[in-house]
C-alpha cells in the first residue's frame, strides 16, 4: 500500500549544524507513527518539514505516492496536512465553534452574504457532528475556549485540524501539560482519529504515552533515522536505548 | 496505566459530569455575558434613581433630550475606541483627530464656500487618512499603538491649531450641518421610525430562529423571542414617548443608535468582526490560521479615526463652532473611560459596540446630574473616576471567580 505521507532522503541544514540527514518516514492512511527521539534529534525540524514551515535543502515530499514540491505550509495545507502545535493556538475569547472555523469562517447564502455575515448555524451544526464522531464531550460547542479544561482544549485543537478535510495529523506533544484523565482522553481522540483513516503522526517524549497509542515507532538520533518499530515487537527499554544511542540491549540481543 | 481499561473510564466521567455542566453552564453564560450588561443597567438605574431624588429635573423629557445630546458625540467616538480595544490595542488620538477633523469640515464649508456633504466627506476622509497613518506605523514598525497614538495625539493638536489659522475658531452657519444637533423627531415620525427599529429586530431574531432550526440546532423558544421583542419594543417606544414630552427624538441619537447597531452587526456577525476578536483574543493564532493580521489592524485604526472624526462633526453641530480647545481637555479620556465602564477589556477581545452607548450613557448621566445639582467641576471628576474604577474592579472580581470556577 502506498503511504499516505512519504519524505524520502531529507536534509536540512540551518547553518554549521546538519538537523537531518537523509532522513527517510513514511506514514499510512489509519496509522498512528510515533515520532520519537532526544532533545535536539531533529524530530521538530522533521514534523515542520512534513507541514511546510521548513523546505528541505534535500529529499522528496511525497503525497499519496506523487512528488510534491513544497513551497509553504499553505502547500501541506492544501494536501490535506494539519498541524497541531503544542501551544494550541486557540482563541479564548471566542466559543468552540468560532475557535474551530477561524480562518475559515462560512458566510451566509442569500442575500447576506453581501453584508459578509457569517453562517452561524451551519458552522455550529457542523462543529456539532464533528465533535460527535471524535466523541469529545464538552459542556455546549457555545462555551468559550478559555474555560475548558487542558484535556477539552487540546481536543478542541485537535478536531479544529480536520475542519478542512485533513488526511494527515502531525500533532507536537498532545500529552504534555495534561494529568492523567485527560490524557487519556486525549489518547483516545488519536485512536478515534485512525479509526477515522487518517494518517496520525504523534510527536511525544512520554514512552508509556506513545506505546498506548501509536502503531509503529521512529526514532531520531541526532538527525538521522535511528530506527523504525511495530510497537508489538519491541520494548520501552530497547527504544530508550536507540534514542540515547547506548545500544547494549541490542549487542546482548544479537550475542 | 492499563491500556484497555484507561480510555473509557475517564470518558464516562467526562459525560456524567456533561449533564451537570450543560445547565451550568447556561446559567454562567448568562452571567458573563447578559448579566454583564445586566449590570451596567442595574448601575445606570441606581445613578438616576439617585439623581432623580435629588433634583425632580433630571428624569424630566427636556433633561432627558439634552442628556442624548450630550452623549451622542462622546458615544461615537467611543464605538471606534471599542473596535480598537477589543483588537487589545489603544488610540490615544481619537479626542483630538475628532476636533481637527471638525475643524477641516468648518474651514471648508465655512470659509471656502464647500457644500455640506463634500466638507463631511472631507472630514471623515482626513479621518480615515489619519488612521491609515497611524494604523500603519504600528503594523510596519511594530511600535505600541499607545506610543503612536500619543505622537499623534500631541501632533494633531498642531495640526488643529494650523486648520484653524489666527482666528483659533470657525464658527458654523451652514443650516445642513447646524441640522445635524438641531433636528428632532416628533410625532408620527417618531413614532414610525421606532415601529421600524421593532419591526426590523423581530423579523431578524425570527429568521435566526428559523435558520438554527433549519440546520437542526437548538433555538430560542417563541416566548423567548417574543419577551426579547417585547424588551426592544418597550425601550424603543418607551424612548420615544418620553422624549417627544420635548423636542422630540434628536437625530444626533438616531444616528448614534444606527452606527451602534451598524458597528455590532460587523463585530459580531461578520467574518471581519471574527477577525478582529481573533486577533485580539490571541494574535499569534490568528496569524497561524490564514488570517491577514496586520490589514484587520490598520481597517479597524482607520474606522476608530473616522468614528472619531464623525464624532466631531456632531460636537460641532452642537456647539454651532470650532474652536482650538476642541477635541481636547477630558474627551479623550471620557471616550474611553465609556467603554471600559460598560464592560469592554483593555486587553482585547472582550467587550460590545454596545458599551460605547450605555458606557457614554452612565458618564453622560454623572455629569448631567451633578452640572444639575450646580456642583462643582471637582466633584464631577472625582465621582467619574470612582465609577470607572469602582466598573473595572467589579469586572476584574467576577472574572477572577468565573477563571477559578470555569477551570474544571
Amino acid at each position: 500500500m502506498t503511504p499516505l505521507l512519504e519524505l524520502h532522503g531529507v536534509s536540512k541544514r540551518f547553518g554549521a549544524v546538519q538537523a537531518l540527514s537523509g532522513v527517510d518516514f513514511d506514514v499510512h492512511a489509519g496509522e498512528v507513527v510515533g515520532l520519537v527521539g532526544d532533545n535536539g534529534a531533529g524530530k521538530s525540524t522533521l514534523v515542520k518539514v512534513m507541514s511546510g514551515i521548513y523546505i528541505a535543502d534535500e529529499g522528496e515530499y511525497r503525497f499519496d505516492g506523487d512528488a510534491r514540491a513544497m513551497r509553504g505550509p499553505q502547500d501541506a495545507t492544501a494536501l490535506g496536512v494539519a498541524t497541531v502545535y503544542q501551544d494550541l493556538a486557540l482563541c479564548d475569547n471566542l466559543d468552540v465553534v468560532a475557535n474551530l472555523f477561524i480562518g475559515h469562517e462560512e458566510l451566509s447564502s442569500g442575500p447576506a452574504r453581501a453584508l459578509r455575515s457569517l453562517d452561524e448555524a451551519s458552522m455550529e451544526q457542523q462543529a456539532s457532528e464533528l465533535l460527535q464522531t471524535l466523541t469529545v464531550r464538552l459542556p455546549s460547542v457555545r462555551q468559550e475556549v478559555g474555560l475548558l479544561s487542558g484535556g477539552q482544549r487540546q481536543s478542541v485543537a485537535i478536531a479544529r485540524s480536520l475542519i478542512g478535510e485533513a488526511k494527515v495529523v502531525l500533532l507536537d506533544e498532545p500529552t504534555a501539560a495534561l494529568g492523567v484523565a485527560q490524557t487519556a482522553q486525549v489518547l483516545a481522540l488519536i485512536k478515534r482519529l485512525r479509526e477515522q483513516g487518517l494518517g496520525v503522526v504523534v510527536i511525544s517524549h512520554n514512552l508509556a504515552d506513545v506505546f498506548e497509542v501509536v502503531d509503529r515507532i521512529f526514532v531520531l538520533r541526532l538527525g538521522r533515522k535511528a530506527g523504525v518499530y511495530e510497537v508489538g515487537e519491541t520494548s520501552r527499554e530497547e527504544i530508550v536505548s536507540v534514542i540515547t544511542g547506548a545500544e547494549f540491549g541490542k549487542d546482548e540481543e544479537a550475542a | 496505566m492499563s491500556t484497555a481499561a484507561a480510555a473509557p473510564e475517564p470518558g464516562a466521567t467526562a459525560g456524567a459530569e456533561r449533564e451537570q455542566n450543560g445547565r451550568f453552564a447556561v446559567l454562567q453564560r448568562v452571567a458573563q455575558g447578559e448579566l454583564g450588561s445586566l449590570r451596567v443597567l442595574l448601575g445606570l438605574i441606581l445613578i438616576w434613581a439617585i439623581f432623580t431624588i435629588a433634583n425632580d429635573r433630571f428624569l424630566t423629557a427636556t433633561n432627558l433630550v439634552n442628556l442624548s445630546l450630550q452623549i451622542a458625540a462622546t458615544g461615537m467616538i467611543s464605538i471606534g475606541v471599542v473596535l480598537v480595544l477589543l483588537l487589545g490595542e489603544i488610540d490615544l488620538s481619537v479626542g483630538i483627530v475628532s476636533g481637527l477633523c471638525a475643524a477641516i469640515m468648518a474651514v471648508l464649508v465655512e470659509q471656502h464656500g464647500w457644500a455640506a456633504v463634500p466638507g463631511i466627506a472631507a472630514a471623515v476622509a482626513a479621518g480615515a487618512a489619519i488612521g491609515l497613518f497611524q494604523g500603519s506605523i504600528v503594523t510596519r514598525f511594530g511600535i505600541p499603538s499607545f506610543v503612536v497614538t500619543l505622537a499623534g495625539l500631541i501632533g494633531w493638536q498642531g495640526a488643529l491649531l494650523l486648520v484653524l489659522g489666527d482666528t483659533g475658531t470657525v464658527n458654523i452657519t451652514n443650516p445642513a450641518i447646524v441640522d445635524l444637533a438641531g433636528t428632532f423627531y416628533s410625532g408620527a415620525t417618531a413614532w414610525i421610525v421606532a415601529a421600524v427599529v421593532v419591526a426590523a429586530f423581530a423579523l431578524s431574531s425570527l429568521d435566526a430562529r428559523r435558520r438554527r432550526l433549519r440546520a437542526g440546532l437548538a433555538a430560542a423558544t417563541p416566548v423567548v423571542v417574543a419577551v426579547r421583542v417585547a424588551a426592544v419594543a418597550l425601550v424603543s417606544f418607551g424612548v420615544v414617548a418620553v422624549l417627544d414630552q420635548d423636542r422630540g427624538v434628536p437625530l444626533a441619537l438616531v444616528i448614534l443608535i444606527a452606527f451602534v447597531v451598524v458597528f455590532d452587526f460587523v463585530v459580531r456577525r461578520t467574518r471581519f468582526g471574527r477577525h478582529v476578536l481573533a486577533v485580539g483574543g490571541n494574535a499569534e493564532a490568528a496569524r497561524r490560521a490564514g488570517i491577514r493580521v496586520n490589514r484587520v489592524r490598520i481597517v479597524v485604526f482607520v474606522l476608530a479615526s473616522a468614528l472619531a472624526a464623525c464624532g466631531g462633526i456632531l460636537f460641532a453641530s452642537r456647539l454651532l463652532a470650532v474652536n482650538q480647545s476642541s477635541g481636547g481637555s477630558d474627551l479623550l479620556l471620557l471616550a474611553i473611560a465609556g467603554p471600559v465602564i460598560a464592560g469592554t477589556s483593555l486587553f482585547g477581545g472582550r467587550g460590545t459596540v454596545w458599551s460605547a452607548l450605555l458606557g457614554g450613557l452612565v458618564i453622560g448621566s454623572i455629569s448631567n446630574g451633578m452640572d444639575l445639582l450646580a456642583l462643582p467641576s471637582s466633584t464631577k471628576y472625582m465621582v467619574t473616576g470612582a465609577v470607572l474604577l469602582a466598573a473595572v474592579v467589579v469586572d476584574a472580581a467576577t472574572r477572577q471567580r468565573r477563571q477559578r470556577e470555569g477551570r474544571v
